[in-house]
């Protein structure tokens, strides 16, 4: 017999080491990124990081690009992090922010020039956060009364909203038959969310920021984020402590899809001032992955968040300077998440070696 | 007039990606793995088959392909890219028991990046002007249809057009419907999916099988891909284009209930729905268009829903979908 | 020396993390007999076995089966060996048919041919009297069915060593009776039996010989001829136990909670207490005695508010005001609003009254969150609770935020019940409070629940071994198939009796 591998769970394993484990994951896919691209552009693998870095904080306005970036992911990530952290498998972040963005574009275009300004933007943001929490409701509501899958039902709204937000496009398109959109309100900017000191990619950050904080107290200080922590380790004990799980369940998933909702307006009236089917460009899918990442907690997923815009970033500043397709930053992504998702074994688990030769002799004599 | 001579077979035709893709993830479902990996999974299939394509037309240079290595190449490209993808999702589920939701959606995310690159990388190579490698040498073996399709008049358009990808995906569902319910293989894999702890007391290889299922799932939904490609859009690869038909063919899965044999009808029906839009007299509006093309998802929607308020014991999902399995978890 | 070994488990040793569950246990099991594996709950009995038939894998040791040296690393491998295992949780998948079930992981070549499978399966249940049917599906059946699948597939499989993990748990004594004349038909037919148990009664009454562990060691066995209830009592508890658990009488007992004609369904519309009454008083504690599944669970989730009721009324008498409040139709958090004391301690500890990942601040604020206004939880209580509850119960934990998961049995219940004692309740109910204890733990639980009787509370205490019941209990309701076969007085009534009791219906008598 060969020597065998025996596994089991770990007993305890302190946050440092498990962050070191996950920090050596990242390490080593950072390097094999390296290789790979090193083979693919024929650079040497020095000036690959150096071009990485480049792409993300090259100048002061690529910084401003990536932390915006980042604010986008982060306030995602942080939208789906109640309903993950209730074991509640949202992975209809996408269509959630999308009708956000639905939501607030129909303000503008609708409303543009009929309410004043600030009147206008209180519509938009009500509208938004109605639109998301809306998209939270459905599948929470049918997961909780009749125990629908919420995994599959939220991928299918995610394509609801996709449609949605095609066929009004197509009935608000600007020039006719160019089937877009446009600058929405481009010459009275009504609806636009204003600069903050002449900076125009500061506010985005700067409501990310104090979503993250508030986040973080909700889910670590609040009732409802006690709650929505004993839902999530088991519905039967959150009953028998008096919790209404489908009362939860239902909330935290409206509050998710409100969140979504919120960075959909922040979106189309902060950041894009335009709306199309792809605006979300999958992240509300890799939301999914920073919040899991970062186990769920807010202040590591400003770090997870900042890791994958950074790749994404640079992978694109690679793909651009040696004319690759932008879809570089994409397997570059997902290296590394398979990395770290492979990391999470070494964390949970150990690995013994057991001494076949030993008890082998044992055995024969 | 509603022209179902012509609308069926384009029905069909969309509708073999999405049997394709459903087949594949019906099996790996069947073994409790919920793999969201299937979108990325057709990408890879494709683009593998099509870069397998592309590197044997080159070596023709020109000269007339023979049939055997025209066909053989892409699909054995195909098949290879989309078992290395579905060994990379066991590995990290099963073996290394990872979270089956984030590693599928991170697959995704690379498959479709891994697709869109080459894809990219093949239309630079080629320097053509449109953004799309074309292999219509290649794509014209795997479009003959059978016999009789031009004599046969409606009946030949309707059933005897398409290329033998088509039927293949047919005969692959009936097969996996019938190992699935009437084998002793079938049967020791739904135990699988139902109950890991139950197969393995039983003394049922649950790793072995888990892999095996996932990896043959993941070699049929490539296919899916490749059939795209060179059957349904005639060797023509651009970037992006295969679109979200993998989410649609997971979608397909719930829709079947588990079921590749109603796989087959439901899939064309999906077809139908997605160009249902083509054929209905909207007028100038194409914004109502957009909306049609909502039906399979709602429809789905719909189906998931009174399944779950049935609460037929056979109706429900496989017990365990989703998590992973650990024989000394104490 | 007798009959040769069918297996000789030598110096055999399993850990999981830093509990050693198998200490280097010898263990022979001599061919064509009955053994008996006795032990409390915790000593060892199921992981020793499980490494019989492939479930876990030993850190040291040797197995011989037959005489020969065996390595079994995987189910497959026992039944190679013709070992095969009736788990205490059946290991069955719930949309499969009977015969499905039977057949599955069987390596046959072969065309796979369910229809004469069926027919054998069906010739085994002739042989046998076995009732059920091959096409049967297994969410349909009842539990000593779904346990008869259990043994068939094992038969079937031809085996010849079987073990079977407390068998009689979940069966009703004709049930039991009926198992144990089918052991012992196999064991006529030359097969080889293990029976896991922790019911003294059944192990004189259908083994050969008795093996006894303790606290994961092997302590010795015995051939049952020579042994009695208080000689393996000895063995498995370590020391002659006399219960001795003080008792004294009720003060002033007055109707606390009066249940009246409760009738319950489960899910698939099984009747689950049929038109039970009683009455619990203050300051004293009322047993409830009855065969596992009579219903114990039932009626006390209903109490609690977690189970959904049919007909009946579950009234409860305020100490203070005096009122009278039906508490059916409410739910835990209708319950405590309406000002109701209600403590619980659920069977399920980590599955339903404790959250296993949190530590023991986090779990004492699962009854208290909801206290003070506003936002945000009072975490200052709760943390000062737990510290009182870590020093006052002697809970070994390294912090008050250390995973309750991760501490043993023991100490997870001294947690919950300390908990529970804490809410300073009018009413506590206990499920199985010391299943899986030491002796000392389940001693200091004993004590704990006088205490709060002589507090004035009513106590409702779900037990399953009746000599606790005996000396603990002021009086004791008896479950028999989810009706009340009797309510009596626990100082004067016998053993013997109660016995009867939990197997007789009385339908007649309301």
């Amino acid at each position: 017999m060969l020597s065998r591998f025996h596994i089991s769970k770990r007993s305890s394993l302190s946050p440092q080491k498990a962050w070191l484990i996950r920090g050596g994951a990242i390490l080593l896919a950072l390097v094999i990124c390296g290789i790979i691209t090193t083979i693919t552009t024929g650079l040497n693998p020095l000036d690959v990081y150096a071009t990485i870095f480049q792409g993300a904080f090259g100048t002061a306005r690529k910084s401003w690009v990536t932390w915006q970036n980042v604010s986008v992911l982060l306030g995602i990530s942080l939208a789906v992090t109640p309903a993950f952290k209730m074991r509640f498998w949202n992975i209809g972040a996408e269509g959630q922010v999308l009708i956000g963005c639905l939501a607030s574009a129909a303000c503008m275009i609708l409303f543009g020039d009929k309410l004043p300004n600030g009147l206008l933007i209180l519509v938009m943001l009500l509208a938004s956060l109605f639109a998301g929490g809306l998209w939270g409701f459905l599948p929470a509501f049918f997961n909780a009364r009749w125990n629908t899958n919420e995994t599959l039902f939220t991928l299918m709204m995610n394509y609801i909203a996709t449609q949605l937000v095609a066929y009004y496009i197509i009935v608000w398109e600007v020039p006719k038959g160019s089937g877009k959109i446009g600058i929405i309100n481009q010459n009275s900017q009504m609806g636009w969310l204003p600069q903050l000191a002449g900076q125009q990619y500061l506010l985005s950050i700067l409501i990310v920021a104090i979503l993250t904080g508030a986040m973080y107290i909700y889910l670590q200080y609040s009732k409802h984020g006690y709650e929505i922590a004993v839902v999530g380790e088991s519905r039967r004990t959150a009953s028998y402590a008096g919790i209404k799980v489908d009362r939860v369940i239902i909330r935290t998933m409206t509050l998710s899809g409100a969140v979504c909702g919120l960075m959909g307006l922040l979106l189309v009236s902060g950041i894009n001032h335009t709306m199309t089917t792809t605006i979300v460009g999958g992240r509300g899918f890799t939301a999914v992955m920073v919040s899991w990442l970062a186990k769920f907690n807010p202040i590591a997923m400003i770090f997870t968040s900042l890791l994958l815009v950074f790749l994404d970033r640079g992978a694109g500043e690679i793909s651009s300077v040696f004319s690759l397709n932008r879809s570089f930053a994409d397997i570059l992504t997902g290296i590394i998440l398979f990395f770290i998702i492979g990391s999470e074994f070494f964390i949970n688990y150990e690995i013994h070696l057991t001494n076949s030769a030993e008890t082998e002799g044992e055995r024969h004599v | 007039m509603f022209d179902i001579v012509s609308f069926f077979p384009r029905a069909v035709m969309q509708g073999i990606p999405l049997l394709y893709g459903s087949t594949g993830e019906i099996l790996t479902e069947k073994s409790g793995n919920l793999n969201l990996g299937i979108p990325g999974i057709m990408y890879v299939g494709a683009i593998s088959g099509v870069i397998g394509a592309f590197l044997y037309e080159q070596s023709a240079a020109g000269r007339p392909l023979s049939a055997f290595p025209a066909i053989a190449i892409p699909m054995l490209c195909s098949l290879l890219g989309s078992l290395l993808m579905g060994l990379l999702y066991c590995f990290l589920t099963v073996t290394l028991r990872a979270n089956q939701n984030v590693t599928g959606l991170a697959m995704t995310t690379f498959g479709v990046g891994f697709g869109n690159f080459f894809g990219g990388s093949l239309i630079k190579l080629t320097g053509s002007e449109v953004p799309s490698v074309a292999l219509s040498a290649t794509s014209s073996f795997f479009r003959t249809s059978l016999p009789f399709a031009e004599s046969a008049g409606w009946f030949g358009q309707m059933f005897l057009s398409y290329g033998f990808l088509a039927y293949l995906a047919i005969l692959i569902a009936l097969f996996s419907s019938h190992v699935l319910n009437r084998t002793r293989i079938g049967l020791y894999l739904r135990s699988v999916g139902e109950s890991p702890a139950t197969a393995d007391a039983a003394g049922i290889n649950v790793v072995k099988y888990k892999y095996f299922a996932t990896c043959i799932g993941s070699m049929i939904a490539g296919l899916g891909g490749l059939y795209y490609v060179m059957d349904y859009a005639c060797g023509v690869w651009s970037n992006d284009a295969f679109g979200d038909r993998g989410w649609l063919a997971i979608a397909l899965v719930i829709f079947t209930i588990w079921r590749p044999s109603v796989s087959i009808l439901a899939s064309i029906l999906f077809g139908g729905l997605y160009i249902l839009y083509l054929y209905i007299p909207t007028g100038m509006d194409l914004a109502v268009k957009e909306l049609y093309k909502m039906l399979p998802y709602v429809i789905t929607l719909i189906v998931l829903i009174i399944v779950s308020l049935r609460k037929k014991r056979e109706n429900q999902p496989p017990a365990s979908l989703g998590l992973s399995y650990f024989r000394e978890e104490r | 020396m007798g009959s040769p070994c069918a297996i000789k488990m030598e110096n055999i040793t399993k850990r999981f993390g830093t509990v050693t569950a198998n200490d280097h246990i010898n263990l022979e099991l001599h061919e064509g007999e009955i053994l008996s594996l006795l032990g409390e709950n915790g000593s060892g009995k199921t992981t020793l076995m499980n490494m019989l038939s492939g479930i876990y894998f030993p850190d040291e040791g040797q197995i011989y089966v037959h005489g020969k040296p065996v390595t079994i690393a995987s189910p497959k491998d026992a039944f190679d060996n013709g070992i095969g295992m009736i788990h205490q949780h059946f290991k069955l998948v719930d949309v499969f048919t009977a015969a499905q079930n039977i057949v599955l992981g069987l390596e046959e070549q072969g065309k796979f041919d369910l229809k004469a499978a069926s027919a054998r399966i069906t010739e085994i249940c002739q042989k046998y009297g076995f009732d059920i049917k091959p096409d049967q599906k297994v969410y349909d059946m009842s539990v000593s069915q779904k346990q008869t699948v259990e043994i068939v597939k094992v038969l079937y499989r031809g085996a010849d060593i079987l073990i079977l993990d407390e068998p009689t748990a979940v069966l009703t004594p004709q049930e039991t009776d009926k198992l144990f004349d089918i052991m012992r038909a196999m064991k006529k037919d030359g097969k080889s039996l293990i029976i896991i148990t922790h019911k003294l009664h059944e192990v004189l009454d259908v083994s050969d010989r008795v093996a006894v562990l303790r606290k994961g060691e092997y302590i010795g066995g015995v051939l049952t001829k020579d042994a009695n209830q208080q000689s393996l009592t000895d063995m498995m508890v370590g020391r002659s136990v006399t219960l001795n658990i003080d008792r004294p009488m009720p003060v002033d007992p007055q109707p606390r909670l009066a249940v009246k004609n409760l009738t319950v369904y489960d899910q698939l519309g099984v009747k689950r207490l049929d038109n039970v009454s009683f009455t619990a008083n203050s300051g004293e504690i009322l047993g409830i005695a009855g065969v596992a599944g009579s219903g114990q669970k039932e009626l006390l989730e209903s109490i609690a508010g977690l189970y959904p009721i049919a007909r009946g009324e579950i009234m409860f008498y305020d100490p203070e005001s005096g009122q009278e409040k039906n508490l059916v139709g409410m739910d835990p958090l209708d319950i405590k609003r309406a000002g109701v004391g209600m403590a619980f301690v659920p069977e399920d500890r980590l599955g339903m009254g404790l959250v296993g990942s949190m530590g023991m601040t986090g779990n004492m604020m699962l009854r208290s969150w909801r206290n003070g206004k506003g936002l945000f939880v009072d975490r200052k209580h709760p943390e000062q609770l737990a510290n009182d509850v870590w020093k006052e119960l002697e809970v070994v934990t390294p912090s008050t935020s250390f995973p309750v998961r991760r501490m043993s049995g023991g100490n997870v219940q001294k947690v919950l019940v300390g908990r529970e004692i804490a809410q300073d309740p009018a009413v506590l109910m206990t499920a199985y409070a010391v299943r899986g204890l030491d002796i000392n733990t389940s001693y200091t639980i004993y004590n704990l629940l006088t205490a709060e009787k002589m507090k004035g509370i009513a106590v409702l205490y779900v037990g399953e071994d009746l000599d606790v019941l005996l000396e603990l209990c002021d009086r004791l309701v008896v479950l028999c198939g989810g009706q009340v076969s009797g309510v009596v007085d626990a100082r004067t009534i016998t053993k013997e009796e109660v016995g009867l009791l939990m197997t007789q219906h009385r339908k007649e008598d309301a």
